[in-house]
């Protein structure tokens, strides 16, 4: 039952082979034995997701057919879900229940599924290892001295640990993906503007987007099916004709042309990984894609750009936190400015902090024309080096990460070594375009690889369509760690 | 040594929408605390702005009106900084790209005489749209301090004047023709005890032609008669200070209507760093032509063009002008009124400045609370044109009117107040006087002119009250003389 798709399980509630609350309750258990060593979940809450399976049964006996009804989703942390804890990794919302839900967890309650839990992550979705959380870090299922990468650590390693069905990530640089080639699972960012962010914790509004976190193309596309749509309290939300991503799954890959930047290969990339994607391309040829060599002259510049915008929106979205309303205020304090002052200090944690000084610094006067809006400039030729890509392409591939997971611990005292390890992923955000990653190997001690796969914008169903032929013909995803 | 005053004007205008500018909550004012605040005017971790379409086209009316060039595309901002009202640590407000850019007002200063004004064009500088932010209350609360956040998001234009204003009168004026204008075009209800208009005051002396002075600004003063008496008394300061030797710092003050003085509560070195950037959560705002050009044809006309009708059609005074044009229920009343005498604009404007002004000053009403509707008065007025009756008459139907309702011609009716026209009947009248009194006659006639007064009230005592002045006047002269 673990090891099945969305689709089979889907079939299997609908063939009363199945209650949701048997299912639900299997992957409650399931937790109940593995998070202690995994700390996937932040929040589990069997009362809540009983209830909700129980509704999904209902609806389930009335005939419901819907692809998620009564499936048990893992759902990040950053996700505010009515009546959930929802703290964004952060001592600073350890206490916040929230009133309302986000677009997201609403799609997925109207499409009948049940929320499993809130996943761990890095606080306010800032680290690449998931060991910023304030509840403590993540351990990658493949080998638990490892990473699980971040930030949306808590539910990639859930998802390849088995402990939900599937789960929903958020990706501001590398977010979803990261993860996901850190722990062999399958994640997809979509589009800028597919998935609303309505009630979607802010780290940098002009690069967070929301996402699906699997075991396959196939659980992705079902799952984006019911994320992606307009909403209007989201002004970047896009209004489009509604899409079924699963429609071009089984399209033959014959006239696919993948692009390979240079710069994804050269200095910096492991060996082991450059063997794993090298193999993986070779196999898309044999699909019948043919490949060309493609350049993103400016994409070097991606990491410094993104840390100098992702901070300064940062800056600005976690001043809300202010311990004046909700979340934590520090318990002793002596005037206005001093409960600012120690409410803030006590509640975020070192990363937080050091991104909220840098963005402070960078809009602020005199330094926001060097900085800021100068980042600004490249980030728009960054977009245009991808503008011109596809003009030679219509995907492109390379490596998700330059490394395999790296050990807990590891890049802990060297931020810059941490920021690089988005240094492949940061541009599709800049650039606002869909990317994904997919399990394509193994390196260096047995961890898994993954492929990165960017597409043109709302090119979401022609790389789904190529991830799916490559996990036809690959079992890659198919692989779990041996957790127990 | 004479000193010059510079002084401009930014004036925060609450808009009239129902909801607030980013968000559905209702901005009614009074309301219970907090029961009015949403997820985002509490600013909930993930919510959102969405922009208000009828805040925009507010602004979009307001820029028209003034001439203003209305930007194609402009830009919300975030201006940043730590307040407990402020729920997200940031304004939402329009920075470097405003929606409203360079408009001018024309106003009309009242002189130092009365019932005369100069006219004087204020330059606009910009009109920017921005979110209004809570209430902090300290009272009530043992030392600590209530948050009222029903306020929070509340669309607000804010209007900028270029320093153009060179005495407190001048700055009165343009904030009385600006706060005219904008419940003139229904963007605001005007209401200063609510906070719907509140001005801020820049205020810098120098000598005339000198460069500019170190200004100090008067925050929040929400009525005419404290800006008044804030500016003069900043003024009186800042040159004290500059004669003895001082120097002007810039600063916001405050101004205590108990004291009548005005009060440093910052000073630039204070002043706060905002890193204003662009909101990244909003697109940026685009204005059609064709939206624009539609919002342009439900303009109403406006006081200044309405200003200049009057005076070159209707041949009125530019005092009386903008008399009547002072608000936009004046000039309808105005207008209605006129309707039915439309050759006596004069007449008309005469009766509504003096005797309606005055009841509803009296009254302690202002005009859409007029108990008498404009048609009512132009029942009176056709009467007076058509000399049915006389003023004093008139005058008697008014108050009437005015305590008890009815209709001129009903009320001239039950009072007896017709004058008495016909020339027979006058002549009769005359006729008896002169027999009565030929003593006076003899006298009138070798020269003492004075008289004639003297016969005419004993005519209109004889008539009791009702012969037509003016013929009784002619018909007694032509027999005196005769």
């Amino acid at each position: 039952m673990f090891n099945s798709s969305l689709r089979q399980l889907g079939a299997a509630l609908r063939a009363k082979k199945i209650s949701s609350v048997e299912l639900t309750q299997l992957y409650l258990d399931r937790i109940a034995q593995l998070n202690p060593q995994l700390n996937t979940f932040i929040t589990v809450n069997p009362e809540m997701s009983l209830a909700q399976a129980r509704a999904a049964d209902e609806r389930l006996a009335n005939g419901d057919a819907s692809d998620l009804a009564g499936i048990p989703i893992a759902q990040k942390d950053i996700f505010c879900a009515k009546g959930w804890l929802t703290t964004c990794g952060s001592k600073m919302l350890h206490n916040f229940v929230s009133p309302y839900d986000a677009h997201v967890i609403a799609r997925f309650n109207d499409a009948g599924a049940v929320n499993l839990g809130k996943t761990n992550m890095d606080e306010f979705a800032m680290g690449s290892s998931n060991e910023t959380s304030h509840y403590g870090a993540v351990n990658n299922p493949w080998d638990q001295t490892r990473v699980p990468g971040g930030s949306s650590g808590g539910s990639a390693a859930a998802v390849a640990a088995r402990l939900c069905a599937a789960a929903t990530g958020t990706d501001t640089g590398g977010s979803i993906r990261q993860p996901a080639a850190l722990c062999g699972i399958s994640g997809l960012k979509p589009t800028y503007g597919v998935v609303s962010r309505y009630g979607m914790i802010a780290f940098a509004s002009s690069l967070d987007q929301a996402g699906p976190m699997a075991r396959s193309a196939e659980d992705l596309a079902l799952l984006l099916n019911v994320m992606a749509g307009f909403d209007e309290r989201d002004s970047t939300s896009l209004q489009r004709e509604k899409e079924d991503y699963a429609r071009d799954l089984n399209k033959p890959l014959n006239g696919l042309r993948i692009g390979l930047p240079k710069e994804f290969f050269a200095e910096g990339l492991s060996c082991d990984v450059a063997q794993a994607v090298e193999a993986a391309i070779a196999e898309y040829r044999k699909l019948g894609a043919t490949v060309v060599e493609i350049s993103l002259p400016n994409s070097k510049l991606s990491v410094p750009v993104y840390y100098v915008l992702a901070p300064a929106e940062a800056s600005s979205n976690l001043s809300r936190f202010d311990g004046v309303r909700y979340g934590y205020r520090a318990p002793e304090y002596g005037d206005l400015a001093d409960m600012y002052e120690k409410s803030r200090a006590q509640g975020f944690g070192a990363e937080v902090k050091r991104r909220i000084m840098i963005g402070a610094y960078v809009l602020s006067h005199g330094y926001y024309d060097a900085y800021y809006l100068q980042a600004q400039k490249i980030r728009r030729l960054i977009a245009q080096d991808f503008t011109e890509a596809f003009r030679q392409c219509d995907v492109i591939m390379g490596p998700t990460s330059p490394s395999t997971a790296f050990k807990l611990g590891e890049k802990g005292d060297d931020p810059v070594q941490m920021y690089l390890s988005d240094i492949y992923t940061i541009a599709v955000n800049l650039a606002g375009l869909p990317g994904m990653s997919i399990p394509c190997g193994f390196g260096a001690n047995n961890m898994p690889v993954g492929l990165q796969i960017i597409g043109n914008y709302f090119g979401e169903a022609r790389m789904l369509n190529a991830a799916h032929q490559y996990q036809l013909a690959t079992d890659w995803h198919s692989r779990a760690p041996q957790v127990l | 040594m004479t000193w010059e005053i510079v002084i401009g004007l930014e004036v925060h205008t609450q808009l009239s929408t129902n909801s607030k500018i980013f968000c559905g909550a209702s901005t009614a004012f009074g309301a219970e605390p907090n029961t009015q605040a949403d997820a985002v005017s509490i600013a909930l971790p993930g919510v959102l702005p969405v922009l208000n379409k009828g805040a925009v086209e507010r602004a979009i009316r307001f820029g028209l009106a003034v001439g203003a060039h209305i930007a194609p595309r402009s830009v919300f901002a975030r201006k940043n900084y730590f307040y407990p009202d402020l729920p997200k640590g940031y304004q939402i407000s329009q920075f470097d790209l405003p929606v409203v850019g360079n408009g001018q007002l024309v106003i009309h200063v009242p002189a130092s005489g009365k019932a005369e004004t100069y006219e004087k064009t204020v330059r606009i500088t910009r009109a920017h749209l921005e979110e209004d932010a809570g209430k902090s209350l300290h009272e009530d609360f043992h030392g600590m301090t209530g948050i009222d956040l029903n306020r929070a998001g509340t669309p607000l234009l804010e209007i900028v004047s270029e320093p153009d204003m060179r005495s407190a009168d001048e700055a009165v004026a343009y904030a009385k023709a600006l706060h005219t204008l904008v419940q003139w075009i229904g963007i605001c209800d005007g209401n200063m005890q609510e906070g719907s208009f509140r001005c801020d005051v820049n205020v810098s002396v120098r000598h005339p032609g000198a460069p500019l002075g170190t200004r100090r600004e008067i925050k929040n003063l929400n009525s005419f008669k404290f800006m008044q008496q804030a500016i003069d008394y900043e003024v009186q300061w800042q040159i004290d200070t500059l004669v003895n030797g001082g120097a002007i710092h810039q600063a916001t003050v405050l101004f205590n209507p108990d004291t009548g003085e005005t009060r440093s509560m910052r000073s630039k070195e204070e002043a706060h760093d905002y890193r204003y950037f662009p909101d990244p959560d909003l697109l940026p705002l685009e204005i059609s032509e064709e939206w624009k050009e539609q919002i342009r044809a439900t303009l109403p006309e406006l006081p200044q063009a309405k200003q200049a009708r009057y005076v070159n059609e209707l041949g009125l005074s530019a005092y009386d002008a903008s008399m009547l044009t002072a608000s936009r229920a004046m000039a309808d009343f105005f207008e209605t009124a006129l309707a039915t005498v439309p050759k006596d604009a004069k007449l008309c404007a005469n009766w509504i400045m003096g005797e309606v002004n005055a009841q509803l000053n009296r009254d302690g009403l202002d005009m859409t609370q007029c108990p008498i509707s404009a048609q009512q008065l132009g029942g009176i007025l056709q009467r007076i044109a058509d000399n049915t009756i006389s003023n004093s008459g008139a005058k008697e139907v008014f108050r009437t009117m005015w305590a008890e309702g009815g209709e001129a011609d009903a009320i001239i009716e039950a009072k007896g107040l017709k004058q008495v026209s016909d020339s027979g009947a006058i002549e009769a009248l005359v006729d008896e006087i002169i027999a009565a009194n030929a003593d006076k006659v003899a006298e009138y006639r070798s020269g003492k002119d004075k008289l004639f007064g003297f016969f005419v009230g004993l005519a209109m005592k004889a008539s009791k009250g009702k012969a037509n002045p003016a013929q009784l006047n002619d018909i007694l002269k032509r027999k005196l003389n005769g």
